[in-house]
């Protein structure tokens, strides 16, 4: 056992566009957040986009493209990763400041897939503090935005929808089945023949 | 069709002649020519006619054109293209035929103006015409098609100039005329001449004739616009004729009339200017064609107005058309033959086309930036310029205006006309490109294809899409029915089956009502009584029984014979039975007459009844003077035969008393016997207790006289039954049975025969009740009746049908009638799903305005056989209880009332009655019965229930509870072995399989399926290496919690993952099993404690570590305070680039961003101070004195970090051992080793920044990993000492042959944790070094050779800064505030306390009141301080010594303890107990020992270097202050600027706290006088009491003695392990050891150790000198507590003595371990290498 057996998963894609329906000038940046037994093996693990204006029609989307590439070698399937998307744009005052967070999982099974994830940002502890910040125009924000990737410690956030974002994944696995993980559905893996296909051919 | 043809042709001629005069088509001159001709020629009437004709039909004709050109525009110009192609192909031809042509048109356009000639002629003269026509047009092509390849479409204006172009499509017409050509040769000479005439006058003609329409145009515009529409409707009536006519040849196309119609203009024009004068004649009398026209076009009206319409809109559509048209015109007429009067025109065209591609050029410049450029390159600006039309519709074509041509176009859809023309850039561009092939985009006249405006005119509303979004459309979708359990019968609601129930409710009889009248009430009572009568009467049960009777008597009778006839035949057994039957039959015969005796009785009483309700009745009838019930009773009598009728009784009377008779008689002799019998008995009883009596008597009289105890045992039991006897209670007498007394008896029957029997000769009675009694109207009742009967019809009855407790439905509001009843008589069908489980009636009534619910009753649910068809009806009988009060004649219900007048006899009678009804199930049209299958087979309400499962019988909480399951299974009595109830079967058997008593198992299983979700077994789990891996990474374990990538079999695991955590995990279970044997048992208990906590206080911390705050999650900004705003407000207007710019914080980086390997601990050493010079130096500096103190002074100086020295000059000073010392410093830290390069001096300057790479363990650089990093960063001065070695003096000069060798000056150890928590480190520290340094001496003191000893005061002082790169994220401090036991009231004082002083100073001091124990409880700092005993040896001795005792104490940090900064402070006795603490537990220590001592002391809390906040000691002696390391046990004084303390904070001690409130912290600045309020301030006062603490240390401690042996034998090993690894470390060469120099050492150490390892014994240094003169000695004492033999290994390699490469030194070590209590050992190492001096 010179090497040991891993599977790759291979997600290509991209961050398509997103809805934000107060705000404008948004770019956005991804990480990719997964457990101990993943690893990188070609590919961004971070990314930033370029900055996007809303749409001048009536879907006010902002459109960003912003293509991801990467490719994941792991041994479990333990700490699946999952894709954090924050996003900033600038306020009032012209500062930067983070539009939403949002997380999804790399889709776990092959094919192409379109996910359309919520974004949220986190409250303000207080009144006082949301005018503080709004007037500062320092929103707060996760201290690490792989947080919410996590389930710990959520629970003393306060949290507040902004808009959506649109990914679309291509994902290609390998070597899943080697190892004993069936992610495909019955009816996909396993040619479904009908039965009087045999049976007339026979007669015939 | 005549007329439209004919119309058309002079339509033809018009427009031809309108062309000329305008002058715009010069060739059409020619053409015209012969129209003028043949005016002349023709009779001046028909001129006049044509003339006039023109004037009439100008602006109609004009009109017409336009609606021509509008219509035809799609299919136009299709064939338009068709056309232009043959026309091409046919060019030459015509070319030929040009001439004849030209000259042939001129007589037929004469014709043409004729508009009556025949048809024949008129189709031929047509086709010349427009052969004539085409002719003209084709000339000037050909003349213009010199230039016509850079003819671009005029401007807009120019409308006139582009019909002659066009009119080359005519060729197609050209084949069907072949025949004009013979008459064009006639004349063409004749056709010339007259042009010229012609060309005269239409100059004249036309300037008169421009400004004429200008004119008119002016004034119809207005007009235009609102006929518009109108003339919409007329161009379709226009246009059919001209196609759809038979004369007009199919050749013809549209666009050839167009031209005409323009043509027409023109002449029309032409002919106006002529007008005035011979209008006027040809007014009075209308034309042929006028009067055609006017009776032919009844359109004629419209056609005007549409004609100026289309002047109009030719010219409004395109202002500046028309001012170009003016233009062409006034050019043209004055030349109007020239075909080149069009040159301008073109020319100018041409300009444009050169002018646009220029333009572009322009905007592509590249002059422009790079960005522009490069923009330039992707990006295509299309020109807002103008295309010309030419260009657009491809240089192939020519461009058209179809428009002008006469064609409807449509309206455009209003487009922006850059936008347009930008458009028209981009298509045009694709086709240059060749991306798009055809110029399909482009219309005949250049512009883009467009549909026509599909705008209204009129703003409209659209019609509202009716559909709202489709997210916000609500869905109707019908009410679903859940099912929820199966009591549908199919289970779901949309069942297969149909069920259904029939109701039939047929009426509702009230038998007592409230509004029943008195006489009603009776006459009830009477139908009911007679209905018992009448039943009874048909039963006739008397007659019956009499006749039974009659036979059992004469059976009796029978038996009585048989028996006494046959007496002796029978024996004993049948005698008895003979005997038995017979006292049967008499039984029976009693029992019958009774019967018979009560059943007349009820007859009578019956009878009796009857009658008198019936005079009730007719009493009441009487009294109340009306009828209100149709009750009548008849009654007939049967007079009976009386004589008969007497015999008869006294007949029955005498049997009967017969009959009595006997029976008594036989009673009589039974019951003699046994009164015989009991006489017998009571006699006998009378008679023993008389006897009795008597012997008691006498025995009593014994007694009494004698005295004499003469009675035996005999006479004793007599006595006591005698006694029993007597107090027996008496029998009662029999009573004698008495004999049958015929008097009475024969009375009492007579009197029973009388009650009960119809009297001798009373007639019998027949009754017949009938309802034929007429009831009084209601008009001549009183009012009291007359408003009963009211309220009785008043009152309505309906009743509901509930089906399963649901109404289902109701019956009708129905009257009740004066009789009380209601009468529904109808059927209700219930179409049924659930089963049925209840059918109920509601009989409510209602007075007026609402109901009241009189009575509920329930019907049986039918049985399956019960159908519709076999349903019989039944009655159902209801009351209520209800009260309603009596109201006028009514008796009311549940109220007393009583009949008549009489009121003996009160009567309370409650609302009662009768529902008649039938319930059955349905049958439907084939006869099947519609009732469930399940009922069929069913035959208790209960089936369903036992379908079901128990579920819906119990609910789901009871079947969780199997006790109630199984209750509930006992009570349904299901059958255990119908295997539908299999499952609860097996679920109630348990375990056993026994079926008998099912009851549930006495256990409750929470998850029932666990065990199947185990994916693996228990053990498994544990042994399979892959989980166990992954299970540990999940605990966090520290070895495998950053592991990565855990295989995915387990054959991939690593062999040896585990080993380094097995071994770990042995050697803890070692410790907690048994003892090592290195250690003593006593160190093996203080680390199974320290193990013990360590484990406890690591749970408590990883549980907390887990929970996470807000700052912990979220960045938020504090929210400031004014001051804070302000400043921040400050920011915005402060400058960007201040001049004196401040210090700004390093962000920290948080750990998770940490990649690890770039992390770097910095070490910047500035200088050294006091470093000891060499010995030698040193002894020659003093013996040499100024000389070479002056060379050592200038080597110094001369160079710090490089040897700039010339070679020689070095080499000359190496070798005179003239440098003092040439020392450097290496820093060590997790193996790394870096240095300095050397300096010089015993004051070096290094100045140097060396940077140390760090790895956390594991690779984990979370807070709560690098808080236990064990390492340390290890700073050692080292002396370079360059040894020659040149073996060969010959070569010495011209070879350096030297070895480098450092010797070991002093040390310094900064924990990890210290730099980690502090972040940088920065200042002088004093560098451990040994007390005896051999070969080195400080150069202070190198006065004399004497002093060769170390001052206390002179160490060596290295200056440091510290940091990490980049800064590291500090762990939070644990913010919990632990339970605690202290007094509520004392902690929110010392908390408030607190808070006030510390509010006051920033930077923050260091405050302390409440301290963590090692329970996690919070205690009161003071509570840590008592007087405790130091051990018994210290007694009496300085306080020194206690100090170094407590500094021999192993150091240790909480933080490497227990993780996680919570600060633990352990009592004294658990300190000793650990071995182990930090600062807090040392000071606390000491500072209880000398509380102990009678010293005044202090803890001081606050902040050193270089270990930061920490604790230090305080003393008074004779009012001088001393400061206390604990850990290093020295002392400083307070003015101490060597004092490693930096600032004070506060000082505790067993009393009080007193907060530092003094403006400045630092130790030498600050008054020490507690009672100073001003500068200190104290937690308890007179105000704030101490509420008198206990402290939680213990009174004394108890000291073990160290072990002596273990001592020695320890200290015996750690000398063997030091030689060995000596020795292993130099490998590459000979160690020799040097024993005498042991020896001397070993002897010193003790002393050493006495002196407390500061002084030195002089002696002891001579004594080695003196024996070693020969050698160059360098060496030193290591002093160390110890902890394990480790680190004392690590500490001596380094030191770096090892260090020489070279064979011919010598080694001296010695080991001495000084026991004190408590197993506190201080170890001391002494080594020195020995080198022969050469």
């Amino acid at each position: 056992m010179a090497s040991s057996s891993v599977f790759l998963v291979m997600v290509s894609g991209q961050i398509e566009s997103a809805e934000f329906p107060e705000f404008d000038e948004i770019y956005l940046r991804y990480n990719l957040h997964y457990g101990q037994d993943w690893l990188v093996t070609s590919g961004l693990e971070e990314g930033i986009s370029q900055v996007a204006k809303k749409s001048q029609d009536d879907r006010q989307q902002i459109v960003w493209n912003f293509p991801i590439d990467v490719t994941f070698k792991s041994t479990n399937p333990h700490g699946w990763p999952q894709l954090v998307v924050h996003c900033y744009g600038s306020d009032f005052w012209g500062t930067e400041v983070s539009r939403g967070y949002g997380v999804c999982h790399i889709p776990i099974t092959p094919g192409k897939h379109k996910l359309k994830i919520p974004m949220f940002v986190p409250e303000s502890s207080s009144l006082l503090q949301k005018f503080t910040s709004w007037f500062l125009s320092r929103r707060p924000e996760y201290v690490d935005a792989r947080v919410i990737a996590r389930g710990e410690g959520r629970e003393v956030t306060r949290v507040r929808s902004q808009g959506f974002v649109n990914i679309s994944f291509n994902v290609i696995m390998k070597d899943m089945k080697k190892l004993g993980y069936d992610v495909l559905p019955s009816d996909v893996s396993t040619v479904n023949v009908p039965e009087n296909v045999g049976t007339t051919a026979t007669e015939a | 069709m005549t007329s439209n043809a004919r119309r058309k042709r002079k339509d033809e001629r018009l427009v031809q002649s309108e062309d000329e005069e305008e002058g715009i088509s010069n060739p059409s001159m020619e053409g015209d020519l012969p129209e003028m001709t043949g005016t002349d020629s023709s009779p001046e009437m028909e001129a006049a006619e044509a003339d006039a004709l023109v004037k009439t039909l100008k602006t109609k004709r004009r009109k017409k054109k336009k609606e021509l050109a509008d219509e035809v525009i799609s299919p136009k110009d299709d064939l338009a293209r068709q056309l232009k192609e043959a026309k091409r192909k046919s060019q030459q031809k015509i070319e030929d035929a040009e001439r004849e042509e030209m000259e042939e048109s001129a007589p037929m356009s004469v014709v043409a103006d004729d508009g009556t000639l025949p048809m024949p002629e008129e189709e031929e003269r047509e086709s010349v015409l427009e052969e004539a026509e085409g002719e003209e047009v084709r000339r000037l092509r050909k003349k213009k098609e010199e230039t016509e390849e850079t003819l671009i479409e005029g401007p807009p204006g120019e409308e006139e100039e582009t019909p002659p172009p066009r009119e080359e499509e005519e060729p197609p017409a050209k084949p069907p005329s072949p025949v004009p050509k013979e008459p064009s040769d006639e004349m063409p000479s004749k056709s010339l001449s007259i042009k010229e005439k012609m060309r005269m006058r239409m100059e004249k003609a036309k300037e008169e004739a421009l400004s004429e329409v200008k004119e008119e145009e002016k004034e119809s515009r207005k007009e235009r616009r609102l006929q518009r529409d109108k003339k919409q409707t007329t161009r379709f009536d226009e246009t059919k004729p001209y196609i759809g006519s038979p004369h007009a040849s199919f050749e013809i196309d549209e666009n050839e009339l167009d031209r005409i119609t323009e043509e027409k203009r023109l002449q029309r024009l032409e002919r106006r200017k002529k007008m005035p004068a011979k209008g006027r004649e040809g007014f009075q009398m209308p034309t042929a064609e006028e009067a055609f026209d006017f009776f032919t076009r009844e359109w004629k009206d419209e056609e005007k107005e549409e004609v100026e319409e289309g002047v109009e809109k030719a010219e409004t559509e395109k202002a500046e058309k028309k001012e170009g048209e003016e233009a062409a015109e006034q050019e043209g007429a004055p030349k109007p033959d020239k075909p080149e009067d069009e040159q301008p025109l073109i020319t100018q065209d041409d300009e444009m086309v050169s002018d646009l591609p220029t333009m572009m050029c322009a905007a592509y410049t590249p002059d422009i930036n790079e960005q522009i450029k490069k923009e330039g390159e992707i990006y295509f600006v299309p020109s807002a310029a103008e295309i010309p039309a030419t260009q657009k519709v491809g240089a192939d074509f020519e461009v058209r205006r179809l428009e002008d041509e006469g064609f409807y176009v449509g309206k455009r859809p209003s487009a922006g006309s850059r936008n347009q023309n930008r458009m028209e850039h981009r298509l045009l561009k694709e086709i240059e490109k060749g991306r798009e092939s055809s110029r399909a985009w482009f219309g005949e006249d250049g512009s883009l294809l467009a549909l026509p405006d599909p705008l209204r005119s009129l703003p409209s509303r659209p019609p509202m899409p009716e559909e709202v979004e489709p997210v916000l459309k609500l869905d109707y979708k019908k009410a679903v029915i859940r099912e929820f359990d199966s009591r549908y019968i199919d289970g779901t609601t949309e069942g297969i089956g149909h069920y259904q129930l029939d109701v039939d409710l047929n009426q509702v009889f009230f038998t007592h009502h409230h509004l029943y009248s008195k006489e009603h009430a009776l006459a009830q009572k009477l139908t009911s009584l007679y209905e018992q009568y009448v039943i009874r009467e048909r039963k006739n049960m008397t007659a019956y029984l009499g006749e039974k009777l009659k036979a059992l008597k004469n059976s009796a009778l029978h038996l009585q014979d048989h028996i006494a006839a046959h007496k002796s035949e029978y024996n004993l057994t049948d005698r008895s039975n003979y005997d038995r039957r017979l006292q049967d039959y008499r039984a029976e015969i009693i029992q019958t007459r009774q019967q018979r005796d009560r059943e007349e009785k009820t007859d009578r009483t019956l009878l009796r009844h009857i009658l008198a309700t019936w005079k009730a009745i007719k009493k009441e009838r009487e009294l109340q003077t009306f009828t209100n019930t149709p009750v009548k009773l008849q009654i007939r009598k049967e007079d009976g035969n009386k004589v008969e009728d007497e015999r008869v009784w006294k007949q029955e009377v005498l049997a009967e008393i017969e009959e009595l008779r006997d029976e008594h008689e036989r009673e009589y002799r039974r019951n003699m016997l046994t009164y015989e019998e009991e006489m017998k008995r009571y006699q006998n009883q009378i008679q023993a207790k008389a006897e009795a009596q008597k012997r008691v008597d006498k025995r009593r009289k014994k007694i009494g006289s004698k005295q004499s105890i003469r009675s035996g045992a005999e006479d004793d039991e007599q006595h006591e039954k005698d006694l029993e006897l007597l107090s027996e209670a008496d029998l009662t007498p029999p009573d004698e049975p008495s004999h049958f007394d015929d008097a009475t008896v024969r009375e009492s029957v007579e009197k029973k025969a009388r009650e009960n029997r119809r009297r001798p000769g009373e007639p019998k009675l027949h009754l017949e009740l009938s309802n034929t009694a007429t009831i009084t109207p209601t008009q001549n009742c009183n009012l009291d009746e007359q408003r009963r009967r009211a309220d009785v019809s008043k009152c309505m009855i309906f009743v509901k049908i509930l089906f399963n407790n649901k109404e289902v439905s109701r019956t009708n509001m129905k009257p009740l009638s004066q009789d009380f009843k209601v009468s529904y008589g109808q059927i209700y069908s219930m179409k049924i799903v659930q089963w049925p489980e209840s059918i109920a009636f509601q009989v409510h009534e209602s007075i007026g305005l609402g109901s009241t619910l009189v009575a509920e009753l329930c019907a049986p649910i039918p049985d399956t056989s019960v159908t519709s068809v076999s349903v019989q009806l039944e009655d159902l009988e209801f009351s209520s209880d209800r009260k309603e009060k009596l109201n006028r004649a009514a008796v009311g219900s549940g109220m007393p009332f009583t009949y008549g007048s009489d009121n003996s006899q009160l009567e309370i009678l409650m609302t009662t009655g009768i529902l008649t009804y039938s319930v059955a199930w349905a049958v439907d049209e084939h006869g099947q019965a519609l009732v469930p299958p399940a009922l069929v087979n069913a035959n208790t309400m209960f089936t369903h229930m036992k379908k079901m499962d128990p579920l819906a019988a119990i609910g789901a909480a009871g079947v969780m509870d199997l006790k109630k399951l199984a209750d509930w299974f006992a009570s349904s009595h299901l059958d255990p072995n119908d295997p539908s109830n299999a499952d609860i079967v097996y679920l109630l058997r348990g375990k056993g399989g026994d079926t008998s008593h099912l009851t549930p198992a006495e256990y409750f299983r929470l998850e029932q399926l666990m065990v199947e979700f185990d994916f693996v077994t228990q053990q498994e789990l544990e042994e399979n290496k892959r989980f166990r891996l992954i299970q540990l990474r999940d605990e966090e374990v520290q070895e495998f919690k950053n592991y990565k990538m855990v295989p995915a079999h387990e054959r991939e695991v690593p062999r040896d993952v585990f080993t380094e955590y097995e071994r770990k995990k042995r050697e803890e279970q070692r410790l907690k099993s048994e003892g090592d044997h290195d250690i003593e048992t006593q160190r093996m208990a203080v680390k199974r404690y320290r193990q013990k906590i360590r484990d406890q206080v690591m749970r408590r911390f990883r549980r907390q570590a887990h929970m996470k705050n807000w700052e912990d999650m979220v960045k938020e900004d504090m929210v400031p305070n004014i001051a804070l705003l302000g400043t921040s407000l400050m920011k915005v207007f402060a400058r960007r680039t201040p001049l004196k710019p401040q210090r700004k914080k390093q962000k920290k980086v948080v750990a998770q961003s940490i990649k690890g390997d770039e992390v770097r601990i910095i070490v910047n050493i500035s200088r050294a101070q006091n470093v000891p010079v060499r010995l030698s130096a040193a002894m020659q500096a003093g013996a040499e004195s100024n000389e070479s103190g002056n060379a050592l002074w200038r080597s110094g100086a001369v160079t710090s970090r490089q040897d700039t020295r010339p070679l020689e000059q070095r080499f000359y000073d190496d070798y005179k051992h003239i440098t003092m010392v040439r020392p450097f410093v290496e820093v060590m830290f997790q193996h790394h080793c870096i240095r300095t390069s050397v300096g010089d001096g015993s004051n070096p300057s290094f100045n140097e920044e060396l940077e140390v790479p760090f790895r956390a363990p594991f690779d984990d650089y979370s807070p709560g990993n690098l808080q236990t990093v064990p390492d340390a960063v290890f700073l050692n001065i080292f002396d370079e000492v360059v040894v020659d070695i040149q073996e060969d003096d010959r070569e010495r000069g011209r070879m350096v042959h030297q070895r480098i060798e450092k010797k070991w000056l002093g040390s310094l150890k900064i924990p990890f944790t210290t730099i980690y928590f502090n972040g940088k480190i920065d200042g002088t520290f004093r560098v451990n070094a040994p007390p005896v340094l051999l070969g080195y001496v400080y150069e202070g003191l190198s006065h004399g050779p004497d002093d060769i000893g170390i001052n206390k005061d002179l160490k060596t002082l290295l200056g440091l800064f510290i940091s990490i790169q980049p800064p590291l994220t500090q762990p939070e401090p644990v913010k919990e505030r632990f339970s605690t036991n202290e007094d509520e009231a004392t902690m929110v004082q010392a908390d408030q306390w607190k808070e006030q002083i510390s509010s006051r100073f920033t930077p923050k001091r260091e405050l302390k009141t409440f301290v963590t124990d090692v329970n996690f409880k919070s205690v009161f700092i003071t509570r840590y301080f008592r007087p405790i005993n130091p051990p018994d040896e210290f007694t009496g001795k300085g306080p020194e010594l206690v100090a170094r005792y407590v500094s021999l104490i192993p150091f240790v940090p909480d933080a490497a303890i227990f993780p996680g900064l919570c600060d633990i402070w352990n009592t004294c006795d658990q300190f000793l107990a650990m071995l182990s603490g930090d600062e807090e537990e040392h000071a606390i220590l000491l500072v209880n020992y000398f509380l102990h001592m009678g010293i005044k002391a202090w803890l001081i809390c606050g902040n050193a270097i270089p270990e930061g906040p920490t604790a230090y000691v305080l003393t008074e002696e004779a009012n001088v202050h001393y400061i206390w390391n604990p850990s290093s046990g020295e002392r400083f004084r307070t003015n101490d600027a060597t004092c490693p303390l930096r600032s004070i904070g506060c000082i505790v001690n067993n009393e009080n706290i007193w907060a530092n409130i003094q403006p400045y912290d630092k130790p030498d600045q600050m008054m020490y006088s507690l009672t100073e309020t001003s500068c200190w301030e104290p937690l308890f006062n007179n105000s704030r009491r101490n509420p008198g603490l206990q402290s939680i240390q213990p009174e004394r401690l108890y000291y073990l003695q160290t072990d002596k042996d273990f001592v020695t034998e320890l200290q015996e090993k750690i000398q063997h392990v030091l030689k060995n690894k000596v020795m292993d470390w130099r490998s590459r060469y000979i160690t020799r050891w040097n024993r005498h120099c042991s020896q001397i050492m070993r002897k010193t150490l003790p002393l050493l150790e006495e002196s407390l390892g500061k002084s030195v014994d002089q002696d002891h240094i001579k004594e080695l000198e003196a024996s070693f003169s020969s050698y160059k000695v360098s060496g030193f004492p290591i002093n160390m507590p110890f902890t394990e033999v480790d680190p004392i290994v690590e500490t001596v390699y380094a030191t770096g003595v090892h260090g020489h490469e070279s064979n011919e030194i010598e080694f001296a070590l010695a080991v001495y371990v000084h026991p004190y209590p408590n197993s506190v050992l201080s170890v001391w190492v002494y080594v020195a290498s020995l080198m022969k001096n050469r």
